[in-house]
């Protein structure tokens, strides 16, 4: 596992209310941690304890309550438009809902041509084309028969390797999967599993996978965040996670996952 | 589109449209062949329908029938210009308030709340009696600024609902400006929206317009379905039985505002098969 010390993001008592008085909700309460340049991280958690939020957060598609994000060393809690789109060079996003990511109106070419607006780029569109070409072959899709589509001719797997194309176009320092595979037919998971994760290799990216899956996030990841109500409960390497949990709820979430709790417990 | 084969499966609106279709080219092709003008007085006061004339004749000895279509002509041009600016204002501050939410939205929101509040016949007096000489675009417009609110809240709700979805936090990812965004990712999603409440808007503001029209606040100099209302109530044809002076206007109107209702209903169910019981 190639990793280096060098920090590349921190989060600082990040936190996260949505509404207000008897109605508010506290998505993400006081959060923090850091990620090393090259590793891949896990955020792991069920349902509602606030991963997306935290996704969003860090993205800066969302506003935080209070807390501090730290990227490159650089403080980037407000920053502004133009800097968000250097900001969005280097962090990217593959969501959840391989459906609800299309534009249903737009052909599948025109989220990947999008990405060049980061970039102020002078490429031609002929370069644009080969590039997005180039790129749809590295995810193992023939251009010619996905880029003239329309999002609901292409299969969840088909739109979540043109997802990955994207990040892969973009090549961030920090890619953020937000439950890549949940939503993929089992048989096709694996596969889409290991693309992305293939970029940390190819791109030397960094990689912060969320899932509620605490057996696949064993699987792919270096150090694991378990994250209940809002809260951090508990960090550590996936192998200290799964064989000496410390807190209770991560204790829960290992039985929860019977044939981890056989293969790793017992050994 | 698969869209446009349902809408042309459901009943409801085939007959709103095909009903509002008929009406429309009746109001505008009849005066463009004939040369008749509706405000000639060609008979005496109130006569009944004969062959000479159809619908008989009105306070002013004028061809009432001539001025029924001339008047339909005019209360849907006033219908649809009003209908256009009250969407264009509508969808506009709709889709900022919706997607930008905070502050722009606390502001906005407040706007349309005002205007909600304000009854907005009080508004249209206002406004019309202010202006001297009323056409049928002023009409529209004075209808149309009063009548965004409700279109405006209807599209707040929609694109804050669209605000959060995947392909949006996509596009903003990719650089888009906001205004890309709510043109590109967010309108095309609640265009059938927009498209009913344009509909709604240009029958309620058909009708406003025969109720402003009746208390003599309505367009200057021109025949219009509600003027019409208004000279029958004023010269008593309800008292003297001409019955062709008033009834045929209100049928008109009612034609009118139900083929377009209808047309409506029709599209909500196509849009939103859910609600289908
Ligand atoms: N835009 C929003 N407005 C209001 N509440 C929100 C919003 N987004 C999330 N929440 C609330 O914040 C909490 C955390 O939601 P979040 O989507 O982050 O959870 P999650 O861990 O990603 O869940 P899942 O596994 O279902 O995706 C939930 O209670 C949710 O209802
Ligand atoms: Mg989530």
């Amino acid at each position: 596992m190639a990793q280096n010390t060098e920090e590349i993001i921190r989060v600082e008592n990040l936190t996260k209310v949505f509404g207000s008085g008897k109605k508010a909700v506290k998505a993400v309460n006081k959060i923090n941690f850091s990620i090393k340049r090259g590793e891949i991280v896990s955020l792991v958690g069920q349902s509602g304890s606030g991963k997306t939020t935290v996704t969003r957060l860090i993205l800066r598609l969302l506003k935080e309550t209070e807390g501090k994000i730290i990227f490159e060393g650089k403080d980037v809690t407000n920053i502004k438009s133009e800097e968000k789109k250097e900001y969005w060079k280097k962090v990217q996003a593959i969501f959840q809902d391989p459906y609800a990511s299309f534009n249903i109106f737009s052909p599948v070419k025109k989220v990947l041509l999008d990405t060049f607006k980061l970039f102020n780029s002078s490429y031609s569109k002929k370069e644009k084309e080969k590039l997005i070409c180039e790129t749809l072959e590295s995810v193992n899709l023939r251009p010619e028969e996905v880029v003239d589509k329309y999002p609901f001719e292409l299969s969840g797997g088909q739109r979540q390797r043109i997802m990955i194309a994207r990040a892969h176009l973009i090549r961030p320092q920090l890619l953020l999967a937000d439950e890549p595979t949940s939503m993929i037919d089992a048989n096709l998971r694996s596969g889409i599993l290991e693309l992305l994760l293939s970029l940390r290799d190819t791109d030397g990216c960094t990689i912060m996978f969320v899932t509620h899956d605490l057996g696949l996030a064993y699987y792919v990841s270096d150090r694991i965040f378990i994250m209940h109500e809002g809260e951090i409960v508990e960090e550590g390497s996936a192998n200290k996670i799964i064989t000496a949990p410390e807190h209770p709820y991560t204790k829960q979430l290992i039985k929860d996952v019977p044939k981890l709790s056989e293969e790793w417990l017992t050994s | 589109m698969s869209i446009i084969k349902l809408l042309l499966k459901s009943p409801k609106f085939l007959i709103g449209f095909g009903l509002f279709v008929f009406l429309l080219l009746t109001a505008f092709i009849y005066p463009a062949v004939s040369t008749k003008d509706p405000l000639d007085m060609v008979g005496f006061m109130y006569e009944p329908p004969s062959s000479t004339f159809l619908l008989g004749t009105d306070n002013f000895g004028r061809d009432v029938f001539v001025e029924l279509i001339h008047g339909m002509k005019s209360s849907i041009i006033i219908g649809l210009f009003s209908g256009l600016i009250a969407t264009a204002i509508g969808i506009t501050i709709g889709l900022f308030a919706g997607y930008k939410g905070g502050m722009v939205d606390n502001i906005l929101n407040s706007i349309t709340n005002i205007f909600l509040v304000i009854p907005p016949f009080v508004i249209l007096i206002l406004i019309t009696v202010s202006i001297e000489s009323r056409s049928l675009l002023t009409m529209g417009l004075v209808l149309g600024i009063t009548s965004w609110p409700w279109t405006a809240r209807a599209v707040r709700a929609q694109s804050l609902s669209l605000r959060n979805r995947e392909h949006v936090d996509i596009a903003r990812l990719n650089g888009a400006s906001t205004f890309e965004i709510i043109v590109k990712e967010i309108m095309p999603y609640i265009l059938s929206y927009i498209f009913m409440a344009f509909i709604i808007q240009v029958a309620s503001a058909i009708l406003s317009e025969a109720g402003i029209s009746m208390l003599g606040l309505g367009p200057s100099n021109i025949v219009s379905l509600g003027t019409m209302l208004s000279w029958a109530l004023l010269f008593g044809a309800v008292r003297s039985g001409a019955w062709w002076a008033f009834i045929p206007p209100t049928l008109v109107i009612a034609l009118i505002t139900f083929s377009l209702y209808i047309m409506n209903t029709g599209m909500d169910e196509v849009f939103n098969p859910q609600l289908r019981s």
